[in-house]
């Protein structure tokens, strides 16, 4: 059974249609990458996916006993983020369940994903002190918190050098074999198809929808690509 | 020092004064560092100018003060969030329209009755003379309920200030907290207000929270360090109107001012030294 389905869904923005017709789906362990140019979509289809905007039409449905609130997100950051003063263990944990104070096997599972990325050194760091690619992996350390399942990915390498980006991308690879499913939003088409499994292209409609290697051969995938360079 | 303390408390009215006020530092650090984060400090200085409107309401038709401000003001608080939300206004010029409308409007009843007298100048900089008893317990009552929903609620209140879009997308309902620190907001600036002063309550939500982020890199021991800053203040304020013969409410703010200042310069020379 697919994590996510979505049916024939239309999402307008502000009164315009900004998806239409949009029917994929995402299995568990998927690696899906949703690529387009600026306003094809994709920013209001993730607020969709996220429960944070209702389908003016159409379905998403939520399988394989994922709920909507389980989905680790990895928003790009907002200005004020930047200079929050909060230490890494507490952005992390914010990612657990508050019931209001949190459980021990909360804080068990924000230890464990400080240690899977790396940071529990850095635990009592201030957020607003570590470099661009440490406050993602932070930020990714926080979705992880909140599921274990799916990862959406907005953008995550934006501002990063290339160095940082690769092994932000090497960490999402390997969250990925493990077994969580990703789902990552990026204008990046090349790393696209180098690392995901499968590509949606979207502008308004969905131009291609399917696997990686037969979306390089594609025209669609080609034009977009040679358009780029 | 002892002996000035000692005297000061004699008087009934600083005494009541001297607890209202420590509540009221209190919560305003506690809210203040959430709402400066989050870019809404300016909601304070709203609010606290509806208040004014509030109280001119209270006198024209001789009702108690807290009980025509505390809904005047609530409301103006939710309203305040549904226009910034909505998005059509932006935040800050909402904030702008109601503030200056409801300094006119208070204008405009307080001249028609009574006429610019000592009461009006009190409302808007503020009287340590105007705590009645009732008005004590009342003031407790509120900034107690302050404490203990912040406390209860402390770490939603941080996932929501740091990042509302991950809240509500992990299904926390940031609507409701956003509404919960507009209303403790709101009761704050109405019993802080009358001793204070409208025209300086916003301070002591924003000073505070400043000083603080100036010392500290947690989360945590910035809302502690906050509200020690803040009580601290407030004595020091209280203390030197006393001896000075000065306006309360001007004097903490002063302190507060004093207080930044001296960590901004702190900070600077540490990280020179670096």
């Amino acid at each position: 059974m697919s994590l996510i389905a979505c049916r024939d869904l239309c999402l307008a923005y502000e009164g315009k249609t900004a998806v239409q017709d949009l029917t994929f789906s995402v299995e568990p362990g998927d690696y899906l990458c949703i690529v387009g140019e600026n306003g094809s979509g994709k920013s209001t289809l993730i607020k969709a996916l996220l429960g944070l905007k209702k389908p003016k039409s159409g379905t998403i449905t939520y399988g394989d006993g994922l709920r909507q609130t389980e989905v680790g997100y990895l928003p790009q950051q907002t200005p004020a983020q930047k200079d929050f003063p909060a230490s890494v263990g507490e952005v992390v944990l914010s990612g657990c369940r508050a019931r209001p104070f949190y459980p021990r096997a909360e804080k068990r599972r924000a230890a464990e994903s400080l240690e899977k990325l790396g940071l529990t050194e850095l635990k009592n760091a201030c957020y607003r002190d570590l470099s661009g690619g440490q406050q993602q992996r932070v930020l990714l350390a926080r979705a992880l918190c909140a599921t274990r399942k799916l990862l959406l990915l907005d953008e995550p390498v934006t501002g990063l050098d290339p160095v940082i980006s690769a092994e932000l991308y090497r960490i999402i690879q390997d969250l990925n074999r493990e077994g969580v499913t990703i789902i990552m939003v990026s204008h990046d088409v090349d790393c696209a198809i180098e690392r995901a499994r499968t590509i949606l292209h979207l502008r308004t409609v969905p131009l291609f929808f399917g696997p990686a290697e037969e979306y390089a051969g594609s025209e669609i995938g080609r034009t977009f690509m040679e358009g780029r360079d | 020092m002892l002996d000035t303390l000692r005297e000061m408390l004699s008087y009934t009215f600083l005494t009541r004064a001297l607890l209202v006020g420590t509540l009221v530092s209190l919560c305003a650090a506690l809210l203040g560092v959430s709402l400066v984060l989050k870019r809404y400090s300016m909601i304070g200085d709203g609010l606290s100018h509806v208040g004014f409107g509030a109280l001119a309401i209270a006198t024209v038709l001789n009702a108690a003060p807290l009980a025509v401000a505390i809904p005047v003001v609530v409301a103006a608080a939710f309203l305040l969030l549904r226009i910034s939300s909505s998005g059509r206004i932006k935040g800050d010029a909402a904030i702008g329209l109601l503030s200056t409308c409801a300094l006119a409007v208070g204008v405009i009843l307080i001249s028609l009755s009574t006429g610019m007298n000592t009461e009006v100048n009190n409302y808007l900089f503020g009287s340590i003379l105007s705590m009645s008893r009732e008005d004590v317990i009342l003031s407790a009552v509120i900034a107690l309920t302050v404490l203990i929903l912040f406390v209860l609620f402390y770490n939603r209140i941080f996932a929501v200030t740091f990042d509302e879009t991950f809240a509500r997308a992990t299904g926390v309902r940031v609507g409701a907290y956003n509404a919960l620190i507009a209303l403790l907001t709101a009761l704050t600036i109405v019993v802080g207000m009358r001793m204070m002063g409208s025209m300086l309550i916003s301070g002591l939500l924003i000073f505070p929270a400043l000083s603080a982020m100036r010392l500290c890199k947690r989360f945590r021991s910035v809302i502690i360090v906050a509200a020690f800053i803040s009580v601290f203040c407030f004595f020091l304020g209280t203390l030197v109107s006393y001896l000075a013969a000065i306006p309360t409410g001007a004097s903490v703010i002063c302190a507060n001012m004093i207080v930044l200042l001296l960590l901004t310069a702190a900070g600077r020379l540490r990280e020179r030294m670096k």
